[in-house]
């Protein structure tokens, strides 16, 4: 049932090791919405112009 | 420093308890439990002040209360109780010591002095600003002080957890990839980092705004960085009773994942695109663009949902295939209606994932569509569509965990077991009814945040809503009733355990097994032959598609009707 299989050759898959690293993924995890979501919304409000 | 490495191994579940880490999981349990019960009499008189009838508040004492009650049960409660999560799919499932026991500790001492001292200066009155705390509605400086030392507490326990995953790496106390339930609590505690950095980012200028420090906060702005923290703390929530689904599944069905490679891309969906959905509260603000708004909500957010809708076929599916391979395989449903429904660790579960789908869920997206949201922003539907999400599915998985997790943890026989069986249902009904009431008065276009909708004391708004907008108001207070009864029921069996509970020796079992043992392989290929062959999952699956499908598109001819085009 589990599949954590890895290849013939014994080497681990790259996507397991990205789902093996927390550090990695906390990384990710913290950058994506801090660029998609806090610093795209706060570019978007600083270049409202003045009234 | 002297290291406590002493443990105990459990004799009913054979997980091993490093004394650091129980002691830690029980205080911020019991910690998450008295605030629940704190929270849960608020929203009693939240729900009895909107039920125009009986209308029990005056405006100042309901938003002094509504603010109370926002954050007992979506903060406090919500996040006591993750930590101590935390602790327990990282030191208890990997089998290792906690890392820093004492910096946990400190963080459980500041997580209760935020917490004691926001209710405090909530209940003074001079600070019901409500949960968001929009500026330039202005707090008591401590309201604000509260919460950072609250989320700095947290922030500390979350550290504790990714300390722990190292200490299992560097002592090898489990080989290959951490558990499943691990992994959604690794989501849930990169989440959590995020939010509280976000709140930091938001509450620490507003902190010195309101004593005076900082002459101006940028309203756009506030409610932009504010709503990172403050829906992206929900997100925790959902990552973590997630979890929690797989753990039940796995201690009461002996139940494996159908695939553990999708259940873990699923939660990477997650981590990548959960918190982008913070949007959704945004997109009526003036400022920000429609590709900001829609890149996030209509695009990122809907592979979030995705993610949900995987572990929402995943986890019956699992638990099917379980059930056919211990023989219950005729039929569509037998897997199901064999299930054990008079147990509260299941019914609650079950619940929960049914609620959280089919309410908190569909009504997500429809709220996360930029044109068919303007039906209902700011209307009661929001708190309608959390309390699907956040209560029927959060809280509810995390009572559905107490029920096993409470009597393991502190060696004690449940008590008033024919109560705790009814439990789940009286609360899980309760809150189906908050949900879908409040909902329905939202779509009539009844306000979120006003305290009466009558509009006594507004000096000239005379708008009258349908008068079924005050029957579904009146249902919600009933609804909350039977809620709180059920919440309260909640409260009084977990304390009564662990004072009461007939105390048993550390190498007594239970009188009856609280764990299954894993189905085996054999076992899956000897019932059916596939561990993928789960029908009534699919039909289920179905039924959910075509649920959403129709409330969707009922909605956009809701707005096609509100404005016509030609």
């Amino acid at each position: 049932m589990s599949d954590q299989d890895q290849g013939d050759d014994g080497d681990i898959p790259m996507m397991q090791k990205l789902l093996d690293n927390p550090f990695l993924l906390l990384f990710i995890g913290v950058a994506s919405p801090a660029v998609l979501y806090l610093g795209w919304g706060l570019m978007e409000i600083v270049t409202i112009p003045a009234r | 420093m002297m290291v406590n490495n002493s443990f105990r191994t459990c004799p009913d579940t054979g997980l091993k308890f490093f004394s650091s880490a129980e002691n830690l999981i029980k205080a911020n349990a019991v910690a998450g439990v008295v605030f629940l019960l704190i929270g849960g009499m608020f929203g009693l008189l939240v729900g009895l002040t909107r039920w125009q009838a009986v209308h029990l508040l005056g405006a100042e004492d309901f938003y002094m209360v509504l603010t109370a009650h926002g954050l007992n049960v979506l903060i406090f409660w919500m996040i006591f109780f993750e930590i101590a999560i935390l602790y327990f799919c990282s030191s208890v499932l990997l089998g290792c010591r906690l890392a820093t026991p004492r910096w946990a500790w400190v963080g459980f001492g500041l997580m209760v002095i935020g917490a004691v001292m926001n209710n405090v200066i909530v209940l003074q009155g001079n600070s019901s600003v409500m949960m968001t705390s929009y500026v330039p509605l202005e707090a008591h400086p401590l309201f604000y002080l509260s919460l950072i030392l609250f989320a700095v507490g947290a922030l500390i326990g979350s550290f504790v957890f990714f300390g722990t995953l190292v200490v299992a790496k560097a002592e090898k106390t489990y080989e290959g990839s951490v558990p499943l339930v691990t992994f959604g609590a690794i989501t849930a505690a990169i989440i959590a980092v995020f939010t509280i950095v976000s709140g930091a980012i938001v509450l620490i200028p507003t902190l010195l705004w309101s004593v005076g420090l900082v002459g101006e906060i940028d309203v756009l702005a506030y409610r932009m960085i504010w709503w990172a923290f403050g829906h992206s703390s929900q997100q925790i929530n959902v990552a973590a009773h997630v979890s929690v689904w797989y753990a039940i599944i796995a201690i009461l069905f002996g139940a494996k994942p159908l695939s553990e490679k999708v259940s873990r891309t699923a939660f990477l969906m997650y981590i990548l695109f959960l918190q982008l959905a913070s949007v959704h509260h945004l997109l009526v603000d003036p400022g920000l663009s429609s590709n900001f708004k829609m890149f996030n909500t209509s695009y990122a957010m809907y592979l979030a949902v995705m993610a949900s809708m995987v572990h929402g076929l995943t986890v019956p599916g699992s638990m099917e295939a379980a059930q056919r391979a211990r023989g219950h395989n005729a039929g569509l449903f037998t897997w199901l209606r064999k299930a054990p429904w008079g147990n509260p660790a299941f019914s609650g579960m079950f619940i929960s994932l049914v609620g959280f789908g089919f309410l908190g869920g569909i009504t997500g997206v429809v709220m996360g569509a930029e044109q068919i949201n303007i039906l209902i922003h700011n209307t009661l539907y929001v708190p309608g569509h959390f309390h699907a999400t956040v209560v029927l599915g959060s809280t509810l998985a995390f009572m559905a965990l107490a029920y096993w997790l409470v009597p393991v943890l502190f060696r004690r026989e449940l008590i008033w077991k024919g109560l705790a069986k009814w439990q789940p249902y009286v609360f899980g009904l309760g809150m189906t009814g908050v949900s879908l009431f409040l909902m329905g008065a939202g779509t009539l276009g009844v306000p979120r945040r006003h305290w009466d909708i009558g509009f006594a004391g507004t000096g000239g708004i005379t708008h009258e809503f349908p008068a079924a907008a005050y029957t579904m108001l009146a249902l919600n207070g009933m609804s909350v009733i039977l809620a709180v009864a059920g919440g309260a029921a909640f409260c009084l069996i977990m304390v009564g355990t662990i004072l009461f509970g007939k105390k048993l020796g550390n190498d007594e079992p239970m009188a009856e097994p609280c764990i299954v043992a894993p189905v085996t392989d054999e076992e899956y290929a000897a019932n059916g032959g596939s561990a993928f062959a789960i029908p009534g999952t699919i039909v289920l699956a179905l039924v959910f598609f075509v649920s959403f499908a129709l409330y969707y598109f009922i909605n956009w001819k809701y707005l096609a009707e509100t404005w016509g085009i030609g």
